[in-house]
C-alpha cells in the first residue's frame, strides 16, 4: 500500500514538474487509434478578468500546441499485445504531435480503457482529534477505510474520496475546519490488471517519456463529455471505443463508477468482415461510410460497393445493400447496448436522482444510434462530444477524442486523490521506529 | 500504390528529432556549433609556426606601408620661442633624423626628454600639417647667480639650474648667492634682495649659512646676520634702523640679528680703538 502511495505522489510530483516546465504530453492509448495532444500551460492566458469569467475549471490555463493522431497497433481490447509495436505506434503520435507543437515533451500523462477496471466503494469511520476536523483527521479517515482483497495481479488506478460525513450530516465536500466529533469517508477505487499497466509503463519509458499521471479513460471520457450539471446530478457516460465500451458514472461531480466492457467498434468490424467475407480495412471503411443502425425502405434500394484487393473480379465486384449492412451491424451493437445497461443495473444507476446517459466515443457516431439507443438504456440520452478547449485543432474535436480531451482536464485540474492527502503521521512513525530497531539489528 | 513502410520512427530517429526539439541543442547549433568549427579551423592553420611567421611578416609590411606613406611622414622639426642655444641643445638631445614616419615618433616621450634640460620649464610637442615637428618650449628666466666651489650657476626664481656662467661680470644685472642649499631658498633670498632695495648698491650678495638661515653681505666687509625663522621683519628692522640712524655707514662688522629680540652691534677694531681712546673726562670737562 505504501509503494503505490509512494509511485502515486512520484506522479504526482512529476506533473506539478512539467506543468511548473509548462509542457505536458496526454496520450490516449487506445484499441484503434492513439491519439497525442501536447498542452502548454501558462499563467497569462489571454483572457479578459470580467465579472463572470472564473477559472473555467483551469481550462483557461492552457492550450492545446500540438495533436496527433495515429492508427494503434499491438493493442487489443484496450491492452497492449505486441509491446513493440505499440512502442512504434506510441512514438509516431508523440513525435508528430511533437513536430505540430515545435516543443520537446518529456512528461505524459496517459490513460488506457483495458485493463479490466473494477469499481470499489470503501468507506472509514474515524473519531475526530480535537474540536475541529483537520488535514490529520481527513487522512487517517481515508487510511482507515478498509481496502477489500482485489487480487495481487491488480494495482490501484484512482481511490478518491467522495464525500465525508461528520456526524449526522453527509455529502461534506471538504469536512477542514468543521467542528464535529465522528468522520466518516467513502472513498471509490479503482483497480486495473498491473500486467496491463506495466506493458504501458514499460512502452512509455522505452519512448524516453516520464510518467505524469495514469487515468482510466472511462473517467476521463466522463470528465469531458458530461457537462457539469450532468456531473452534479447524477448521469452516466458510455464511451463507444474501438476494442473496449467505458463506463462511468458521476454524481456530485466525482466518478463513483467505473467499468469497462470488452466490446467495442472492432467487433462491429469484424462481424462485417466475417459477414461479408471482406479485409478488416474493407469492413471499416464500409462501417464508417456506410453503416448505421437503423434500416429504412430506402435503405433496401440503396446498393453499395464492397470492393476489395483480392484479384477475383467476381469477388471484388459484389454490391450489398445498406439494409443488409445495418442487419450486421444493429446485433451487435444492441449486444453491446444491452451489456452497457446490464452494468448499469447492476452498479444501481436507477437511483441516481438524474438518470442522463451520453453516448460519446467514435462508436457513438454510428447513424441511428440515437434511436437505438433510447430503447435499450431508457430515455434520457444524448449523444456526447468532448468540451471545447483552448487551440484543439478542429480535426481532434469528435467524439473519438472525449478521454484525449478528458486528459487534459485531468492534467489541469486534477481530482483528489487518497494520495494527495498526508499519510497519517502514527503511521509514519511506526514506519520510522521499524527503520530505527531494524538499523540496530543491522549494525549492533 | 502505398508505401509499404513503417510510419513509425525509428528509436534512434525518434531520440534524435527529440534532441534537435532541445532549446539548449537547438542554440548550441545555432551558435556555439560555427563559433566552435572557425576556431578549430584557425587553430589548425595557427598549429604550423611557418605559417604563423608569414602571416605576422606580411601584416608587419602592410603597417609599414601605410605608415610610410607621405602624409604620414615627418620632414623637419621646429622649435619656436626659444633662444638659439637652448634650440641647438634640444635639436642635439634629440638627435631625430628626418624623414620619419609620425607613426615612429612618440611625442610623449620627445616632450618629457626636452623638459629634462635645465633650461626648459615646460614644452608642448605637436606634429603641425605639412610634415612639421612643433615643439613650443618655455624657457626657464635666470633669476639669481649662485656661487659654489665649482663655479657660478644661474638659477630661475624656484631654484631651478637655468645654465652655468662663466663670469660673474656676464650677469651683473642678477643678484649673488652663495652657500650650501642656497638654491632650495631662492624664493626667500629674493624676498630678502626685494625688501632691501634702499641698500642695494651697497650688497654684495646673500650668503646661506649652516642651510638654514641668510647673511647679506655687504660691501666694506660688512655683514647684516639674519635670523632663521622671519627674516624679512629682521631685515625690515635693520633697514629702519639704517634710515633713521644711519646705521650702516657706521664702522660697523656686522649686525647681529639672529635673536631678533637681543640685536648685536659687532664694531671694527678700528672703531672699538677709538672708542677706547675716548676721553671720558674730556668729554666731561668739555660739558662742564
Amino acid at each position: 500500500m505504501t509503494d503505490l502511495y509512494e509511485s502515486q505522489r512520484a506522479m504526482r510530483a512529476m506533473r506539478r514538474a512539467a506543468i511548473h516546465r509548462g509542457v505536458i504530453a496526454l496520450l490516449d492509448v487506445g484499441t484503434s487509434k492513439i491519439a497525442c495532444l501536447i498542452l502548454r500551460f501558462d499563467s497569462d492566458t489571454g483572457l479578459p478578468e470580467a465579472e463572470g469569467i472564473g477559472a473555467m475549471a483551469g481550462q483557461s490555463r492552457f492550450r492545446v500546441i500540438g495533436a496527433a493522431t495515429t492508427r494503434s497497433r499491438g493493442v487489443e481490447l484496450g491492452e497492449s499485445c505486441a509491446i513493440q509495436e505499440t512502442e512504434r505506434a506510441i512514438r509516431t503520435a508523440v513525435q508528430a504531435a511533437q513536430k505540430m507543437a515545435n516543443v520537446r515533451v518529456d512528461h505524459v500523462i496517459a490513460c488506457l480503457s483495458g485493463g479490466q477496471p473494477r469499481s470499489y466503494g470503501l468507506a472509514g469511520t474515524v473519531l475526530v482529534q480535537g474540536d475541529v476536523v483537520n488535514e490529520q483527521d481527513v487522512a487517517r479517515a481515508l487510511a482507515s477505510c478498509d481496502v477489500p482483497d482485489y487480487g495481487g495481479d491488480r494495482d490501484i488506478l484512482h481511490a478518491q474520496p467522495v464525500n465525508f460525513a461528520l456526524d449526522h450530516r453527509s455529502g461534506l465536500l471538504d469536512p477542514r475546519g468543521q467542528i464535529g466529533q465522528r468522520l466518516a469517508c467513502d472513498m471509490h477505487m479503482l483497480t486495473v490488471d498491473t500486467s496491463v499497466l506495466q506493458n504501458l509503463i514499460y512502452c512509455l519509458k522505452r519512448c524516453d517519456l516520464e510518467l505524469a499521471g495514469l487515468a482510466s479513460s472511462a473517467y476521463m471520457s466522463g470528465m469531458s463529455a458530461l457537462v457539469e450539471d450532468e456531473q452534479e446530478l447524477g448521469s452516466a457516460c458510455i464511451d463507444l471505443g474501438g476494442g473496449t465500451t467505458g463506463l462511468s458514472i458521476f454524481i456530485k461531480k466525482h466518478m463513483i463508477y467505473a467499468d469497462s466492457i470488452r466490446l467495442g467498434g472492432e467487433h462491429i468490424t469484424q462481424d462485417i468482415s466475417k459477414g461479408l467475407q471482406v479485409s478488416a480495412s474493407v469492413a471499416e471503411r464500409m462501417k464508417t461510410l456506410h453503416g448505421g443502425v437503423v434500416a429504412t425502405g430506402m435503405d433496401d434500394r440503396e446498393l453499395i460497393e464492397i470492393g476489395g484487393e483480392t484479384g477475383d473480379w467476381e469477388h471484388d465486384r459484389r454490391t450489398v445493400s445498406r439494409a443488409e449492412l445495418i442487419g450486421i451491424m444493429r446485433p451487435r451493437v444492441e449486444e453491446i447496448l444491452e451489456e452497457v445497461r446490464e452494468r448499469l443495473d447492476a452498479a444501481g444507476f436507477e437511483h441516481l436522482p438524474s438518470q442522463q446517459i451520453v453516448l460519446t466515443g467514435g462508436g457513438s457516431q454510428i447513424p441511428g444510434l440515437d434511436r437505438l439507443a433510447p430503447k435499450i438504456l431508457g430515455q434520457s440520452i444524448r449523444i456526447g462530444r468532448p468540451l471545447r478547449v483552448q487551440g484543439l485543432p478542429q480535426a481532434v474535436t469528435g467524439s473519438a477524442f472525449a478521454s484525449a480531451v478528458g486528459l487534459s482536464l485531468f492534467a489541469s485540474h486534477p481530482q483528489d486523490e487518497w494520495w494527495d492527502f498526508e499519510m497519517p503521521t502514527d503511521r509514519n512513525a511506526h514506519r520510522s521506529f521499524k527503520k530505527a530497531v531494524r538499523w540496530f539489528r543491522d549494525n549492533w | 500504390m502505398r508505401s509499404l513502410r513503417d510510419p513509425a520512427p525509428s528509436r534512434l530517429a525518434y531520440r534524435l528529432n527529440r534532441l534537435m526539439l532541445t532549446p539548449r541543442f537547438r542554440t548550441f547549433l545555432r551558435y556555439g556549433l560555427p563559433v566552435l568549427i572557425v576556431a578549430s579551423i584557425g587553430a589548425f592553420w595557427a598549429s604550423d609556426a611557418d605559417r604563423r611567421q608569414d602571416a605576422a611578416d606580411r601584416i608587419a609590411e602592410v603597417r609599414r606601408q601605410i605608415q610610410e606613406r607621405p602624409e604620414f611622414m615627418v620632414h623637419m622639426m621646429a622649435v619656436e620661442d626659444v633662444s638659439d642655444t637652448v634650440a641647438a641643445d634640444i635639436r642635439s638631445l634629440l638627435a631625430l633624423d628626418f624623414p620619419q614616419s609620425s607613426f615612429d615618433l612618440d611625442l610623449d616621450a620627445i616632450r618629457s626628454e626636452v623638459e629634462t634640460l635645465d633650461a626648459v620649464a615646460s614644452a608642448t610637442v605637436q606634429i603641425r600639417g605639412g610634415g612639421v615637428l612643433s615643439i613650443a618650449v618655455t624657457e626657464r628666466v635666470p633669476a639669481i647667480i649662485w656661487r659654489t666651489s665649482e663655479g657660478l650657476t644661474l638659477l630661475d626664481h624656484e631654484g631651478n639650474r637655468v645654465s652655468s656662467l662663466a663670469a660673474r661680470a656676464d650677469r651683473a644685472d642678477l643678484p649673488l648667492l652663495a652657500g650650501q642649499g642656497a638654491h632650495e631658498a631662492v624664493q626667500e633670498a629674493l624676498q630678502i634682495l626685494g625688501l632691501a632695495a634702499p641698500i642695494a648698491p651697497r650688497i654684495r650678495g646673500l650668503l646661506r649659512v649652516g642651510e638654514r638661515r641668510w647673511d647679506i653681505v655687504l660691501d666694506r666687509d660688512q655683514r647684516i646676520q639674519l635670523p632663521e625663522k622671519d627674516a624679512l621683519s629682521a631685515l625690515r628692522k635693520v633697514i629702519a634702523l639704517d634710515g633713521a640712524q644711519d646705521l650702516l655707514a657706521r664702522d660697523i662688522a656686522a649686525i647681529d640679528f639672529r635673536n631678533p629680540r637681543r640685536p648685536v652691534l659687532r664694531l671694527t677694531s678700528g672703531a672699538i680703538d677709538a672708542m677706547n681712546d675716548i676721553d671720558i673726562t674730556q668729554t666731561t670737562d668739555a660739558s662742564r
